[in-house]
């Protein structure tokens, strides 16, 4: 698996052999999912926007990988890129590979593609109004996968979309299957979407954003049953946020992107203790904390880089407040900065002595 | 219906936490105590309020009668439509003949009832092509996009930029020239067919504009990322969703479609005596007005009702279909 986040180099098969390659990879067996050096641009008329440049990640079985960042950052592109749902124009993927037990996807053929959805990896929308088909019940729309393909009867299918509801705790599961989605409210709506993407037992779940559209009380709710439906099964979560107390209390690991790149990736509890990178810093840092009530609230200064200039060198040197003068040159490289951790970032030994 | 369920959820209500309370309370309908059942979804809403309409439920009438006419003439007459007696010729209404007599001293009212065959046969089934194709290509087009799209637009585009009657005039005089006789039902699809390769366009632009923006819908990427193939994509989710305008337009479409109908017989290029119908009739009393108005006022007041109907349909049938006109 490659490291390096700016080349899209010839696919290294065997991650031990690579000195940056993060330890959390388990040894000797591949990752569940895994993405590297992943380029995508969208071909737009006012120019190429490159919108990522060499994301990598992965994720084990029973794991939950947090991806954060700011709007733009790329999260929610990766994520389509894996589900193999981009729009094929504008965007057009130059290079790297997503792996899922060893198969690099993007190679596939379509058929294999459309296989591997939803059985292999299923995807929560961010907005579930949207995301159910208005003209079709609830039920329907989880049977239709069981009775397309699984081959179950309509009645098998009814009985396991109920079974289905029942896991997400819709009340009345019986009588909800066959409503509408504008029948449910905002939260039950998540909740049948979750049941939607569990039809098919998938072994990696991809939630993007999955309470960004609901209130806190629900949030909290969604956010529970997801971590326990993820145990239960044991499957891999990728959890795209921007919140990072819902990052603090489910992540196993994080995966920090600025600007179409990862540049942090460690676990949870030793990136909140001391981040390794100055955005991820710097994001920490902008969370409202009790001690520091009545104080203006820390943000990052200036605006994430336009995907069509990215800035040379670093690209968050324009508002890092450490830039020195190699990070305007040199783009740093994603490199091992502990144990299971990288960062890229010309002085992030520094940060990880200081403090 | 309503009841059970209320009561499941009022049980709910006591067992469940918080949350479940905030989703039931949303869930409830407001005024669950209607009498329509918890199945509402577009169509079942848009059922609903038809029903309540005024103008649906007349037009619903007068459509109804029209087609039991077409099915069974002999229940309203026992005439026959083409027999003809040259002394009884341009007779006005009596209690004989309640419409008068024609030119050829035909019945007028036997005429009038055993025209609605043709009219709507020729008014359904050319809305029944140019949906059916309109949608079709108008799918295709708006879900695929890219190249495909240019070249069925552009299609489109040299098919709606022909003049409706120059066009038809020039279709139906090629395979149908005058002087010749072929079988009414041969005539029949000819103007049928005229009528569809020319208004194809319109139901193709609005299919496709409403793919345009219904592929765009998160549930398209939903069932994507669930693995649904492309066709399932555009017949199962895509379809339901777009059909709306469509059917719309079709139920308008099909009154104008009757007229044009009327008014290729009355050029002389739709259908022909053999055929009885509306057209034909206007058309043979187009030159008797003066002597004989009875001739054009019943056969032509028959075409302005069938048409209103149909267009009163499609005016109800939009209006419960947009949920934001209500």
């Amino acid at each position: 698996m490659s490291t390096e986040g700016q080349s899209a180099e010839s696919p290294n098969p065997s991650p031990l052999e690579d000195p940056a390659a993060p330890a959390v990879v388990q040894q000797g067996s591949e990752p569940l999912l895994a993405v590297s050096g992943l380029h995508v641009e969208f071909r737009t008329q006012e120019g190429v926007a490159r919108v990522l440049n060499g994301v990598r990640y992965h994720v084990d079985a029973g794991e939950t990988l947090a991806v954060l960042g700011e709007s733009g950052s790329g999260k929610s592109v990766t994520a389509n890129t894996v589900m193999g749902i981009l729009e094929m124009p504008p965007a057009a993927i130059t290079a790297g590979e997503i792996r899922f037990r060893g198969e690099d996807l993007l190679t596939a053929s379509a058929s294999r593609r459309r296989e591997v959805r939803g059985e292999g990896i299923a995807m929560i929308f961010q907005d579930a109004l949207s995301a159910l088909n208005p003209v079709f019940t609830v039920g329907f729309q989880i049977e239709e996968q069981l009775r397309k393909r699984r081959g179950m009867s309509r009645k098998d299918a009814r009985k396991r979309a109920i079974e289905l509801l029942d896991l997400v705790r819709i009340p009345n599961a019986k009588g909800r299957v066959r409503q509408f989605p504008h029948e449910f409210s905002g939260g039950m709506r998540q909740r049948a979407m979750i049941a939607m993407s569990l039809a098919l037992d998938p072994e990696v779940l991809i939630a993007d954003e999955p309470t960004t559209a609901l209130d806190v009380t629900v949030q909290a709710q969604i956010m529970d049953l997801l971590a326990e439906i993820q145990r239960e099964r044991n499957m891999g979560m990728i959890l795209i946020t921007h919140d990072l107390g819902v990052v603090a209390e489910v992540a196993d690991r994080i995966a920090v992107m600025y600007a179409g790149r990862i540049v942090e990736e460690a676990d949870v509890h030793s990136i909140y203790r001391k981040p390794g990178h100055p955005y991820t810093r710097a994001l920490m840092d902008s969370m409202p904390r009790l001690d520091q009530r009545g104080q203006e609230l820390n943000t990052i200064k200036g605006l994430p880089p336009s995907l069509t200039a990215i800035p040379e060198g670093c690209p968050f040197h324009p508002r890092c407040p450490l830039a020195i003068d190699l990070c305007r040159e040199k783009d740093p490289e994603l490199l091992t900065i502990a144990e299971g951790r990288v960062s890229a970032c010309h002085r992030s030994d520094e940060l990880m002595r200081d403090e | 219906m309503t009841d059970p369920t209320a009561a499941a959820s009022a049980g709910k209500m006591e067992t469940r936490a918080q949350e479940e309370i905030t989703a039931e309370g949303h869930g409830a309908r407001p005024g669950g105590g209607a009498d329509d059942g918890k199945q509402r979804s577009l169509w079942g809403d848009a059922w609903v309020s038809l029903r309540r309409r005024p103008i649906f439920i007349i037009s619903a009438v007068i459509i109804l009668f029209l087609t039991v006419m077409a099915l069974f003439p002999g229940l309203f007459t026992s005439v026959d439509p083409t027999k003809a007696d040259l002394s009884l010729a341009r007779q006005t209404p009596s209690a004989d003949a309640w419409f008068g007599y024609d030119q050829q001293g035909r019945d007028i009212y036997a005429r009038v009832i055993h025209g609605v065959r043709a009219s709507l046969v020729v008014g359904v089934l050319a809305t029944l092509g140019t949906v059916l194709l309109g949608s079709l290509v108008g799918l295709f087009a708006g879900f695929y996009g890219g190249w495909l799209d240019a070249i069925l637009s552009r299609f489109a585009d040299v098919f709606f930029g022909l003049p409706f009657v120059l066009g038809a005039i020039v279709i139906l005089s090629t395979f149908n020239p005058p002087g010749t006789s072929y079988g009414p039902v041969r005539i029949i699809f000819q103007v049928i067919f005229s009528i569809v390769v020319l208004s194809w366009p319109v139901t193709m632009r609005i299919m496709r504009s409403a793919a345009l923006t219904a592929k765009q819908q998160d549930y398209v990427k939903a069932a994507r990322a669930l693995g649904a193939s492309p066709t399932r994509i555009i017949f199962r989710h895509l379809l339901p969703n777009t059909l709306a305008p469509v059917l719309v337009y079709g139920s308008i479409a099909l009154g104008t479609y009757i007229a044009l109908e009327a008014t290729l017989s009355f050029l002389g290029v739709g259908l022909r005596t053999p055929v009885v119908s509306w057209g034909v009739m206007i058309s043979d009393a187009k030159e008797l007005i003066r002597i004989a108005p009875h001739m054009l006022l019943f056969p032509a007041g028959a075409l302005a009702v069938t048409v209103l109907a149909f267009v009163m349909l499609g005016d109800a049938v939009r209006d419960a279909l947009d949920p934001k006109m209500r």
